[in-house]
C-alpha cells in the first residue's frame, strides 16, 4: 500500500522489540469476541489511476457552475478566484500543519490569521474579529449564544429576512438549550416590523442584510430599539462582497456581526467547507466563541503572534467554555485572506461594483419578461423576482435548457406560500450572452 | 527597517547574536511585515475593469468612507505567503507526533478528486437533478462508514468534530424528549481523561455534567459509572480509545449497563483511527460516535481547519437525525432537505449548519478509502498501533509511563515523574523537540496525567524515522536528567522565533494591526 512505509520485515522486526508475538497482541485490551478476523466487506485497496477513475466519473455526473449560464445564490456565491490562490494554500507547511499549539513554529499561520481578523474588523467595520467559524449559519448560532451569555437573557428574534437554514440552525440550538427564540414570518419586501418584537426579555435581534430575499435593510433604527431595551443587534449577511459596496453593519451600530466569507477565495463545494467571520465589539471580547490571534513579543523582544485569550476556550474550562469549538476553518481562512489581499480596497470596490451592475442588468431583463416582476426596492447582487407559475417547475425547465436560474423560494421554505418566488443571483461571472440566453430561454418556459 | 508609514518592522537583532544580520533575516528564514505595512489601498493583484455608468439600486445604503484594505500585486503577494509558508511546520516537514490530532500523511489524490468541477464548482442549491454525482459520493461516504463501524445509520453535515459531537448528542436529546423523559434526564457523564470539548458540548445543549473518576490504571469501570447511574442519567460521553491511549478494556459493559438504565452511550470517534478494520463500535454498544474524517480518515488539518465530524447513530437514534439526508425510495435517493419534508418514521430534530455539509471533505475522506481498501485501513489501524508501541518501547527505560499495564493503541502517554528534579518542565522538553527538528507532542493532556506528553506518531512513520526520533528524544532524555538545563530552559534556540509570551498576549489584547500613531505624537 503506497501510503504505508513499513514493510514485513519491519513490522516483524518491532514486534520482537517490542515483545509480543503479533500485532494482536497489542490490541488485547479488546473483548476477544469483538476483535475482527477478517478486512470488513468492503473493496481491496486500489491504485491511484483507478481511484482517478471512479471519482472522475462521479464528478461527471454533476453540471457544474462554470459549464453553464449561472445565476444561484441564496447563501453561496460563484466569483472568480485568482489561480495564486489555490496554489498558496496547496503549500504543505499550510495545508499539512495543525493548529498553532506550539507558535514558534507555526507563526506563517499564525500572522495570516492576524491579518484576517484585521481584514474582517475593516470589512464590517467592527474593532475586533475572530479566527473563523465554520460557516456562516453556525457562526449566527454562535453569535445568538454571545449575546444571552452578554445579556444574561434568554430570547432571541430572527428577522423573516434571515436565511431559514440560518434561522433553522439558531432554532434547534435554542430548542436544545431550551432557549426562547422567536421567527418572524418570511419577509419579502423587507416590510416588517421587528421593532415591535424587541421587549425588556430581548436578548439579541437577528437581521440579515442584504437579506435572504436581497434586500438591503437599514439596521441603525433596529440597533437603536435594541439597545433602549438592553438588547443586542447581530448583523447578518451571507455575501461578503457586498461590503465592497454597501455601509457595513459596524457603521450601523450593531453589537455582533456575523456572515458568510466563501465568496472571496472559496469554491462553492456544494456547501462546503466555507468560512464564517465573525466580528463583535471589543468590550465583548471575552465572551466570544472560536480561536483568536493575538500579537506579543518572544524571549528576544521580536513581533510574534499566539492563540490567546484562551481560558474562554473548551480545552481549559470545559463545561464553562464559551463554545464546544475546537477546529476552525483555517485553510478558507488562508483562502480568504489571500484573495482579500490581492483585491485589497481598489479591486474589491471594483469588484463589488461589477456584481451590482451585473445584477442590476440582469433584473432590468427580466424584468422585461411578460408575467414576470422584480419585488425588490434595493439590492445588491441578488433579488426576488415573481413568476407566473411555481418556480421550482422553471427552474427545472431552464436547467433542462442548460440554464441554472436560482433557487425557488419554496425549496427552503416550503408550504409558506412562496412558491412563484425565484431568487436571482448574478456575480462578474456573468456575460452579456449569460443573460440574454436565460431571458430567452425563461420567456419560452413561462 | 522601516515599512511605508516609518513603522520598524522587526525588533532589533541582539547584539550579542554571533553573525547577526543587518537586515535580521537567516537565509531561507526571512523576517515578514504584515500586508499592512507592505501593501496600500490603492494596489491591487487583480484586474478588474470598473463597470459601465449605470443606475445604483444601493438606494440610501451606498458604503462611504475608506474601508482601509490594502492590496498587494500578484509578485508581493506570491511572496508573502510564500515567506509566511516557511515560518511553519507540516506533516511533510517531518514526524509530527501530536497525540489525539492524528497527523497522518495528507495524499495529494486527495486533494485532487477534490478538485474536480463536478465536486468544487456545484452549488448546494442547484436543482438535485444537476447533481446526481454528488448524491452518489454521499451515499457511498455513507456506505463505507456504516460498513467500517457497524452502525446503520450516518449524519454527514456536522462540520468538525465538535460539531458532531454536538449533533450526537442532540439525537439523544430528542431521543429522551420523544420518550418523555426530557424533563428528568438531564446529566451526562463524563470522564476526567475527556477531551474538554465533551463537557462544552453536553452544558452547550442544556445537559449538566457529572464527572466519571479514573481508575489508577488511566481506565473507566463500569462499578464507578453504574454507582453514577439513576433516572436523571441521559448519555456517557466517554471516549474510546480513550485519551490516555487505551482501549476501555469493559466497554462492552459500560454500554449495557447505560442501556439497562435507559441512557444513551457516546462514543468520542476522535481515535477511531486505531481500530479501523480491527473493531466495529456498533458490536460495542455505541449509540452514536462522531467520526472526525480530518484525522482518521486524512483530510488535512490545514492548520486548524476546516474538519468534518460526521456522525454514526444506532438504530434507536437513527430517526432522529437532523436534515438534510438522503432517504432511499425504492432504491432512488432523495434529498430531504426540510422537516417538512421528512418521510414517515422519521423525526428530525433539526439542522445542524447552512446546506448539506461539508462535500470537499466528504471526497477526499472517500478518496482515502477508495485507496487504502478494507485491507489498507486495517494495515493502516495496525502500523499505527505497532508504531506508537515501538516508540513507548524505546523509551520507557528513560520516561515514566502512568499505565504500564495496558498495551498503548495508537498513541503512548507519558507522564513528567521522570523529570522531577531537573528543573525540566514537560514544556521545556517539547520545545527542545523543535530545535531538533520535530514537532513537539501534545502536551499537559489529557489532565487526569501530570505533565503528559502524549505521542501519536501515526501509520505514515517508516522504521528509519521512528529509530532517529526514538535515538533523540533519549539524547534529550540523557541531556534533561545530566543537568543540561539551558537547553531546555531557553529553547527553542533555532525556530524562526524564540519563546513568545503568551501571558502579555492575554493581559493586554492586541488582535489586530493598529496603524501607528504619527512619529510627532509617538515622540511625545
Amino acid at each position: 500500500m503506497r501510503y504505508l512505509p513499513l514493510s514485513d520485515t519491519d513490522r516483524q522486526d518491532m514486534l520482537a522489540r517490542i515483545g509480543v508475538a503479533d500485532v494482536d497482541a497489542l490490541f488485547s485490551d479488546v473483548p476477544a469476541d469483538k476483535l475482527l478476523k477478517a478486512p470488513v466487506d468492503l473493496p481491496r485497496a486500489k491504485g491511484e489511476l483507478e481511484v482517478e477513475r471512479i471519482m472522475a466519473k462521479m464528478s461527471a455526473r454533476n453540471v457544474s457552475a462554470s459549464a453553464v449560464p449561472f445565476f444561484v445564490g441564496a447563501g453561496a456565491y460563484k466569483h472568480h478566484v485568482p489561480a495564486t490562490v489555490d496554489h498558496l494554500i496547496q503549500r504543505s507547511e499550510f495545508l499539512t500543519s495543525y493548529t498553532p499549539y506550539q507558535p514558534e513554529i507555526a507563526q506563517g499561520t499564525l500572522q495570516y490569521l492576524f491579518e484576517f481578523q484585521t481584514q474582517v474588523s475593516a470589512l464590517t467595520g467592527m474593532e475586533v474579529a475572530n479566527a473563523s467559524m465554520y460557516d456562516g449559519s453556525t457562526g449566527t448560532g454562535e453569535a445568538v449564544l454571545m449575546a444571552h451569555r452578554v445579556t444574561k437573557r434568554r430570547k432571541a428574534v430572527l428577522s423573516g429576512g434571515l436565511h431559514p437554514h440560518y434561522a433553522g440552525v439558531v432554532r434547534t440550538l435554542s430548542e436544545m438549550a431550551n432557549d426562547e427564540v422567536v421567527t418572524l414570518a418570511p419577509d419579502v419586501a423587507a416590510t416588517e416590523d421587528i421593532l415591535a418584537q424587541i421587549d425588556d426579555e430581548t436578548s439579541c435581534v437577528v437581521v440579515q442584510s442584504p437579506d435572504f430575499f436581497g434586500n438591503l435593510r437599514d439596521l441603525k433604527p433596529i440597533a437603536a430599539k435594541a439597545h433602549a431595551h438592553g438588547a443586542l443587534l447581530i448583523a447578518v449577511f451571507t455575501e461578503v462582497v457586498s461590503l465592497g459596496a454597501v455601509t457595513p453593519p459596524g457603521e450601523q451600530d450593531a453589537d455582533i456581526v456575523v456572515g458568510e466569507g466563501q465568496s472571496i477565495g472559496n469554491a462553492l463545494n456544494f456547501g462546503g467547507p466555507y468560512v464564517g467571520l465573525f466580528a463583535a465589539k471589543s468590550k465583548y471580547i471575552r465572551q466570544m466563541p472560536g480561536r483568536l490571534c493575538g500579537e506579543t513579543v518572544d524571549a528576544s523582544g521580536q513581533r510574534g503572534f499566539v492563540l490567546t485569550l484562551s481560558t474562554r476556550e473548551q480545552h481549559i474550562r470545559r463545561d464553562k467554555a464559551t463554545s464546544n469549538i475546537c477546529t476552525n476553518s483555517g485553510l478558507c481562512v488562508l483562502a480568504f485572506t489571500i484573495h482579500m489581499t490581492l483585491l485589497g480596497q481598489a479591486g474589491l470596490t471594483r469588484l463589488a461594483a461589477v456584481n451590482h451592475a451585473n445584477a442590476v442588468a440582469l433584473a432590468d431583463a427580466l424584468a422585461g419578461v411578460k408575467g414576470v416582476s422584480v419585488l425588490n426596492a434595493s439590492f445588491f447582487n441578488e433579488f426576488t423576482v415573481k413568476l407566473p407559475k411555481p418556480a421550482a417547475e422553471i427552474v427545472e425547465a431552464l436547467a433542462a435548457k442548460g440554464i441554472l436560474a436560482g433557487v425557488p423560494v419554496s425549496r427552503l421554505l416550503p408550504g409558506a406560500g412562496l412558491d412563484d418566488l425565484l431568487l436571482v443571483a448574478s456575480t462578474e461571472i456573468n456575460t452579456n450572452e449569460d443573460r440574454a440566453a436565460f431571458v430567452a430561454a425563461l420567456a419560452e418556459v413561462l | 527597517m522601516l515599512n511605508r508609514q516609518g513603522r520598524p518592522t522587526q525588533g532589533t537583532v541582539s547584539a550579542h547574536e554571533p553573525h547577526a544580520t543587518f537586515t535580521g533575516n537567516r537565509a531561507l528564514q526571512q523576517i515578514e511585515p504584515l500586508i499592512f505595512e507592505i501593501g496600500h489601498t490603492e494596489t491591487t493583484g487583480v484586474d478588474i475593469d470598473p463597470p459601465a455608468p449605470f443606475k445604483s439600486r444601493l438606494g440610501a445604503h451606498a458604503r462611504k468612507g475608506e474601508i482601509g484594505l490594502p492590496g498587494l500585486s500578484e509578485p508581493e503577494a506570491m511572496r508573502h505567503y510564500v515567506r509566511l509558508s516557511q515560518k511553519n511546520y507540516g506533516i511533510d516537514t517531518g514526524l509530527f507526533p501530536l497525540g489525539s490530532c492524528t497527523m497522518k500523511h495528507n495524499a495529494r489524490l486527495n486533494e485532487k478528486t477534490a478538485r474536480m468541477p463536478g465536486f468544487s464548482d456545484v452549488h448546494p442549491l442547484q436543482p438535485v437533478s444537476t447533481v446526481p454525482g454528488a448524491l452518489e459520493v454521499m451515499l457511498e461516504l455513507s456506505r463505507y462508514l456504516m460498513t467500517l463501524t457497524g452502525m446503520p445509520a450516518v449524519a454527514l453535515s456536522p462540520k468538525a468534530g465538535a460539531h458532531g459531537e454536538a449533533c450526537g448528542m442532540m439525537a439523544i436529546k430528542a431521543a429522551i424528549a420523544a420518550k418523555g423523559e426530557g424533563a428528568t434526564r438531564n446529566v451526562v457523564l463524563v470522564p476526567e481523561s475527556a477531551h474538554g470539548t465533551n463537557p462544552a458540548t453536553a452544558a452547550l445543549i442544556g445537559f449538566s455534567v457529572r464527572s466519571v473518576p479514573a481508575r489508577p490504571d488511566g481506565t473507566v469501570a463500569v462499578e464507578d459509572v453504574k454507582a453514577l447511574l439513576g433516572p436523571d442519567i441521559a448519555a456517557i460521553m466517554l471516549t474510546n480509545p480513550n485519551t490516555c491511549g487505551i482501549f476501555e478494556p469493559q466497554i462492552v459493559e459500560i454500554a449495557a449497563a447505560m442501556h439497562e438504565a435507559g441512557a444513551y452511550f457516546y462514543c468520542d470517534g476522535a481515535n477511531f483511527n486505531a481500530i479501523v478494520g480491527k473493531a466495529k463500535p456498533g458490536d460495542l454498544g455505541v449509540d452514536a460516535m462522531h467520526i472526525n474524517l480530518h484525522k482518521t480518515f486524512s483530510t488535512p488539518h490545514g492548520g486548524g481547519g476546516p474538519g468534518a465530524g460526521p456522525v454514526v447513530l444506532s438504530e434507536r437514534l437513527a430517526p432522529f437525525a437532523p436534515v438534510p439526508f438522503i432517504h432511499l425510495e425504492g432504491g432512488t435517493p432523495r434529498l430531504v432537505e426540510t422537516e417538512a419534508d421528512a418521510p414517515e418514521g422519521t423525526a428530525p430534530f433539526g439542522r445542524m449548519t447552512a446546506f448539506h455539509g461539508q462535500m470537499g471533505m466528504y471526497v477526499r475522506a472517500l478518496t482515502y478509502m477508495l485507496s487504502h481498501g478494507a485491507d489498507g485501513m486495517k494495515q493502516a489501524s495496525e502500523d499505527a498501533v505497532l508504531n506508537a508501541n515501538y516508540i513507548r518501547a524505546g523509551l520507557s527505560d528513560l520516561m515514566s509511563l502512568p499505565f504500564p499495564d495496558h498495551p498503548s493503541m495508537h498513541e503512548a502517554l507519558f507522564d513528567d515523574e521522570w523529570l522531577k528534579g531537573t528543573g525540566v518542565t514537560t514544556l521545556d522538553f517539547a520545545k527542545a523537540m523543535i530545535d531538533e527538528g520535530y514537532h513537539p507532542m501534545t502536551v499537559y493532556f489529557p489532565l487526569v496525567v501530570h505533565g503528559a506528553m502524549l505521542i501519536e506518531p501515526t501509520e505514515s512513520e517508516s522504521k528509519a524515522s521512528l529509530d532517529l526520533f526514538i535515538a533523540t528524544l533519549r539524547d534529550l532524555a540523557m541531556a534533561a536528567k545530566g543537568n543540561d538545563k539551558e537547553r531546555f530552559t531557553g529553547a527553542p534556540h533555532h525556530a524562526p522565533l524564540r519563546r513568545l509570551d503568551e501571558t502579555r498576549a492575554a493581559r493586554q489584547p492586541v488582535l489586530k494591526w493598529m496603524p501607528p500613531a504619527p512619529l510627532a505624537e509617538a515622540a511625545e
